[in-house]
């Protein structure tokens, strides 16, 4: 049962490739495994009510020897979050992206994505996250490559050399770890840290784990990568790492600051916040001071993560109900908003702002489907946005964090500001007609994946009420690690 | 020995970071290169190095054995080897596309002006 988010995509990963030739199959059955991922993830959130947490060993082997996967409530609601932007985007993929790359395998490059994002929600062992990610990330490397145009090359070096180092990192803090402590299960290590005082080699592996995944989520220092080149593949592609790849990284430091930096937090919790400050203003000025949608957009997904770490660095029950809504908001809202920023391009030819307008005028429609999803971002109720930074902000005030929480409320004008930037811009300004400007026409399904994605960003704001509950839930159990441990090894006293 | 060990990962690791602040980019996937191998060197000394005990104890024996070697670094290291693997091949042929494309191995190249 808890293996199903992975055999799926794994299973239709072989089964692409026998059809290979047909790219109406491929179409049609990455849909249907998409929708089966979303019924395995639907399936695995109802288990969960009653339960607490599930847990399945691989091979019976037990708890320390095994690798097992365990589902919490933040597993199991970011698997149905990816689940359901995986099922927006494959459809706009369909109509947006052109058949040369979608018959060179791009549908198959997202199930291998899906099947590191799902392995990594699930996993209970840290060598095998290893595995999970390097799946996802290179899934992601040939996505970002794939059609070979001299601006992807270029970005991709970067993202590549970056993501490796992380990678690298991520391996030698498990060395460290394991040189320490003698397991890798981490329910197991979870427990032995806690029984005595850490070995010193500890801290710095999890140091080097903070900054393999600070790589990978694109925090502070690291972020550089991200802007340079989310905006190079088809915006189709952007739209779906931006809702997969530095989500996954978030989550993880939110599992591991659960485990083990919980024990010292008068060291990690300035860090945190030292770190998702800066990354929340770095983002946004970066953001305001750009001129494409594609870039305006990438910077915004780092300034977002720094409220996603904020919440992390908050670590109370509405704190981190906030981080994990503003994960899967962040997911939905700005899959939309690359979205509809795919549809601007394929009516009038260009990203650039400078050359768009008069959209509000002659596509209304597309006007409003972008609006809801930057009204989120921006944080207006009834938008999931403003019930994220709604949490967040009650959490710091709460907890006295007040320099933490007031970068935050001015960050989120800034954000405003630029998504009224895109607004003015491209949809309010008076057109310049120039040459290179065509209105093509549009294949339906990428009006469809739009829809989708938007309506998902629409029905999570005016659900709050109902959802809140499962957010808060998932929060009170990484609030307490014991019944993560207790859970894994039942032995344990 | 262990001593000795650490040296050498340790002069991995410092030939890999040159490498990598190189601005060819034949170099740069050096660096990658020589990152992986000393991670990977380390991650096998993880276990602990020993160089008389066993990898398996036979269950007759009792007590006379007191140590076995730890044989999951050895199962650790064969993954992130393969995976390394993998990803060094995804990186030359990128760099020869990239070659192909641009025409330069100059990282400093990388950075396209600002198109306004």
């Amino acid at each position: 049962m808890l293996f199903l988010p992975v055999l799926i995509p794994l299973i239709s990963i072989v089964l692409l490739i026998g059809f290979r030739h047909s790219l109406k199959y491929q179409q049609g059955l990455s849909i249907v495994s998409v929708f089966a991922q979303l019924f395995a993830a639907v399936s695995i959130l109802l288990k969960l009510s009653g339960n607490g947490h599930l847990v399945a060993q691989a091979g019976g082997w037990p708890a320390p020897f095994g690798i097992g996967f365990v589902a919490d409530y933040t597993s199991g609601l970011l698997l149905l979050a990816v689940s359901l932007v995986a099922i927006g985007s494959v459809i706009y993929s369909i109509g947006f992206v052109d058949f040369d790359r979608q018959k060179n395998g791009l549908f198959l490059l997202y199930q291998g994505l899906l099947a590191g994002v799902n392995g990594a929600l699930l996993t209970g062992d840290i060598f095998n996250l290893y595995v999970w990610f390097e799946v996802m990330v290179i899934s992601s490397f040939v996505l970002i490559t794939l059609g070979s145009e001299k601006l992807q090359l270029r970005a991709s070096v970067k993202y590549l050399v970056m993501n490796l180092i992380g990678s690298m990192l991520f391996v030698a803090a498990i060395g460290l770890l394991y040189s320490q402590m003698g397991t890798l299960n981490m329910a197991d290590l979870a427990y032995k840290v806690r029984l005595q005082p850490a070995p010193p080699l500890v801290n710095s592996a999890i140091m080097l784990f903070f900054i393999a995944f600070g790589i990978k989520a694109a925090v502070f220092p690291f972020f550089f990568w991200l802007p340079a080149s989310y905006p190079t593949p088809p915006i189709a592609v952007t739209a779906f790492f931006g809702a997969t790849l530095t989500k996954v990284g978030v989550y993880v430091m939110l599992r591991f600051y659960s485990m083990f930096a919980q024990l010292d937090v008068a060291f990690w919790q300035p860090v945190i916040f030292v770190v998702a400050g800066l990354t929340m203003v770095f983002g946004v000025l970066m953001a305001a001071s750009s001129y494409d949608i594609r870039k305006i957009l990438s910077f915004h997904i780092v300034s977002q993560i720094g409220y996603m770490l904020m919440g992390i660095g908050l670590f109370s029950v509405v704190g981190l109900a906030g981080a994990i809504l503003f994960i899967v908001h962040n997911m939905f809202s700005k899959t939309a908003t690359f979205m509809a920023g795919g549809l601007i391009y394929l009516y009038k030819g260009s990203y650039d702002l400078k050359k768009l307008g008069w959209i509000y005028k002659t596509k209304p429609l597309l006007a409003f489907l972008f609006l809801i999803p930057a009204l989120s971002l921006a944080g207006i109720p009834p938008t999931p946005g403003f019930f994220g930074k709604f949490l967040l902000l009650y959490a710091g005030f709460d907890g006295a964090h007040w320099s933490i929480t007031i970068v935050a409320l001015v960050v989120s004008i800034l954000t405003l500001f630029s998504m009224v930037k895109i607004w003015n811009e491209a949809m309010w300004k008076p057109e310049k007609i120039t040459a290179d400007l065509v209105a093509k026409k549009v294949h339906p399904a990428a009006w469809m994946g739009t829809f989708i994605v938007v309506l998902l960003t629409l029905f999570l704001g005016l659900t709050i009420g109902y959802t809140y509950d499962y957010f808060a839930e998932a929060a009170r159990q990484l609030l307490d690690p014991m019944s993560y441990i207790k859970a894994v090894l039942p032995e344990t006293p | 020995m262990s001593l000795l060990m650490a040296i050498l990962i340790g002069f991995l690791y410092a030939v890999s970071i040159y490498l990598l602040l190189r601005r060819s980019i034949v170099k740069l996937v050096l660096g990658i290169l020589f990152l992986s191998y000393a991670t990977n060197l380390m991650l096998f000394f993880a276990g602990g190095l020993t160089e008389t005990s066993p990898a398996f104890a036979d269950p007759n024996a009792g007590a006379e054995i007191i140590q076995t070697s730890d044989p999951l670094p050895q199962a650790l290291i064969l993954t992130a080897l393969v995976i390394g693997f993998g990803v060094a091949a995804f990186s030359m042929v990128l760099i020869y596309r990239f070659y192909k494309e641009t025409g330069t191995v100059d990282l400093d190249e990388l950075s396209e002006p600002e198109k306004s």
